[in-house]
């Protein structure tokens, strides 16, 4: 395990009575994919303000880059780049002028500015429309031209908040894609996103948000495991000879836990691993009609929906006991 | 807890960056326009005025900007104008940036908050004050070219000292404009407030300020079967008055600028009456400085508290959209 380039002890940000941050733990490793996945209104972007310095910390500790924003704020923003949901820029202003502008706040000399910004506009493909005014620019454009920002940062923590909301699924798809060169070269990630297989596709950990409170951490198959309870769905679809039941018969195999009809010959078996093969035993040992079969990997979107059901169900019944 | 850095970090990029922004912009254009235009007219009349007493005036140059008298003058008209260009440029400064979404972005950079404020205040003023320069460059140049009589030392620095009186009153109706535009998220309640303001202290507030200061301090029988202002209401009104920038534009101006009847307010013009001085008689310079002294001060220190109540509304605002 290399050295961590973020961690949070303890942090918390209360408004008056409301605790919209709830002590965090956490620690982010250099050169790792971290998402953080929660609810509108979990308190992932006020967790972000504080690790820029951006809104004061209640209580607790931030560590970014080894500075504590709160103390030492331009140290933080001068190593990490932060690209907020729907990203704005000067819209009478070049896509040039603007990046001149920020490069100039971060105190760049004239040269490497120059050179800085026609290489990160270039990574972005936005080369072509460099001088052209960022009012004519579409909301993909826009987005890439807040990566060129944090490409030309050389920023060593990059910060998307929402970076793929609001785009259409070609540039959602390139956007990923630029986001895997960043992570290629080193630069530590951190994401928050509601589209989950592009954070499945991206992200080496995930933390799941809600409430304030990060409910639980890991890789996408260990939250499977935590989460779902079992990290394989198998779907058979199989017509059961007369006088057959198939469902019992799916549900002895070793390692299935739970067998659920979904439809007149479907079901759904959870298992701990692949069954396919002792599936296809079963149904063929009972004289059935097995007309398809098939696995799905553990996906972040069972694993986010599941897990948010059984949140707001204990939530429910919390209140409902008080 | 002292803080790394120095706040300045960024401020002359933020400056270059709005200066920029308000040349090319249409709204300066338009803002010119209408001090120039609202300007033309009273110094036209104070020309044509002036035209037939050439000979007779000693302080022509002060007469283009405020002839005296009932005719509207060019001095007026910038009380009303001067306030409505601040708060065109100070009015969406920071909302501004909230609704654009550029806030956050540019406060993710390694400067800090002052910066941007600082810088986009200092870029506001430095506007005005290039507008109002412009003007009293015509002013100074008509009045040379259609009078065809130079102006003394004493005039060109008087008129100089009208010059920076009206800088720090934009800048304390610059700060307002700010203020709300840190205190409204929508630019257009913050213009409208700011406006409302503006029309309370240039119209509402001198007509209001005597009666209210009857109030504190109703007027001895004395005083008025004599028909004369009773001193202690007289020195209410005139304090009252003067929470009011526009009164105070208007007194310091007109200190500097009519050195022959320099209206004390009611109260000193009797005192020196009694004191057998002739009001009437021209000052020389260095009292009129000493008379506006208060005024001017009052109107600087106007736009620094202002500026003040900016930055701390500002550092605790949140940023996010």
């Amino acid at each position: 395990m290399s050295e961590p380039v973020v961690t949070a002890r303890g942090l918390t940000k209360r408004y008056g009575e409301a605790v919209v941050v709830d002590s965090l733990d956490f620690d982010i490793v250099k050169g790792e994919t971290f998402g953080l996945l929660g609810p509108n209104g979990a308190g992932k972007t006020t967790t972000i303000l504080m690790m820029l310095g951006l809104t004061e910390v209640s209580a607790g500790t931030v560590k970014v880059a080894g500075y504590d924003p709160v103390r030492r704020p331009l140290e933080v923003k001068r190593r990490v780049g932060y690209l907020p949901d729907l990203v704005g820029f000067y819209d009478h202003m070049t896509a040039v002028e603007n990046l001149t502008y920020t490069a100039r706040l971060m105190g760049f000399a004239r040269n490497v500015r120059e050179v800085r910004i026609a290489d990160a506009l270039a990574r972005v493909r936005l080369s072509d429309v460099a001088h052209r005014a960022v009012a004519t620019f579409s909301r993909g454009m826009r987005q890439r031209l807040g990566l060129a920002e944090l490409i030309m940062k050389h920023a060593e923590v990059a910060i998307l908040d929402e970076p793929t909301s609001g785009l259409d699924p070609q540039s959602t798809h390139e956007f990923v894609d630029m986001i895997g060169e960043l992570k290629r070269e080193g630069v530590t990630v951190l994401i928050t996103s509601h589209l989950l297989d592009q954070v499945q596709r991206l992200c080496d950990r995930v933390a799941l948000f809600h409430g304030g409170r990060i409910l639980t951490m890991g890789t996408v198959p260990e939250l499977a495991r935590q989460v779902l309870g079992a990290g394989f769905v198998v779907d058979v679809e199989a017509a059961a000879a007369p006088g057959k039941e198939l469902a019992p018969r799916l549900g002895a195999i070793a390692g299935v836990t739970t067998v659920q009809q979904t439809g007149e010959a479907t079901y759904r078996l959870t298992a701990d691993h692949d069954v396919r093969a002792e599936a296809a035993r079963a149904v063929v040992a009972a004289e059935g009609a097995l007309t398809r079969l098939s696995v799905d990997n553990p996906s972040l979107d069972a694993i986010y929906t599941r897990f948010f059901e059984k949140q707001t169900m204990t939530d429910r019944e919390i209140r409902d006991a008080a | 807890m002292r803080r790394e850095g120095s706040p300045w970090q960024g401020v002359g990029t933020v400056l270059l960056k709005e200066l920029a922004d308000h040349f090319d912009s249409v709204r300066m254009l338009l803002l010119a326009l209408l001090m120039v235009l609202a300007a033309a007219v009273p110094l036209y009349s104070a020309i044509e005025q002036l035209k037939t007493t050439t000979s007779e005036d000693p302080f022509l140059l002060l007469k283009l900007f405020n002839p005296g008298g009932q005719t509207l003058s060019v001095v007026a008209i910038l009380g009303f104008v001067i306030p409505v260009m601040a708060i065109g440029f100070g009015f969406d400064a920071i909302n501004g940036e909230h609704n654009r979404r550029t806030l956050s972005r540019i406060l993710a950079q390694p400067i800090y908050r002052d910066a941007l404020l600082a810088g986009k205040f200092l870029a506001g003023l430095i506007v005005l004050a290039v507008n109002l320069i412009c003007l009293w460059l015509l002013v100074v140049g008509l009045g040379v070219l259609q009078l065809g009589v130079p102006p003394s030392g004493d005039e060109f620095t008087r008129s100089l000292v009208f010059l920076i009186i009206a800088i720090a009153y934009a800048g304390a109706w610059l700060g307002m404009a700010m203020l709300f535009s840190v205190l409204f998220r929508s630019p257009a309640t913050a213009a409208l407030l700011a406006l409302g303001v503006w029309l309370f202290m240039t119209l509402l507030w001198p007509m209001i300020s005597p009666f209210i200061a009857v109030l504190i301090s109703p007027p001895d029988i004395r005083y008025q079967l004599l028909g004369i202002l009773d001193p202690q209401t007289a020195v209410w009104q005139q304090a009252l008055s003067r929470i009011s920038p526009y009164l105070l534009f208007e007194e310091a101006v007109r200190t500097i600028l009519t050195p022959t009847t320099p209206s004390l307010g009611p109260l000193l013009d009797q005192i020196r009456q009694l004191r057998g001085e002739v009001v009437g008689a021209a000052l020389p310079l260095r009292e009129s400085l000493l008379i506006a002294w208060p005024q001017a001060v009052g109107l600087i220190a106007g736009a620094i508290v202002l500026f003040v109540a900016t930055y701390v509304a500002f550092q605790r605002q949140e940023v996010r959209a």
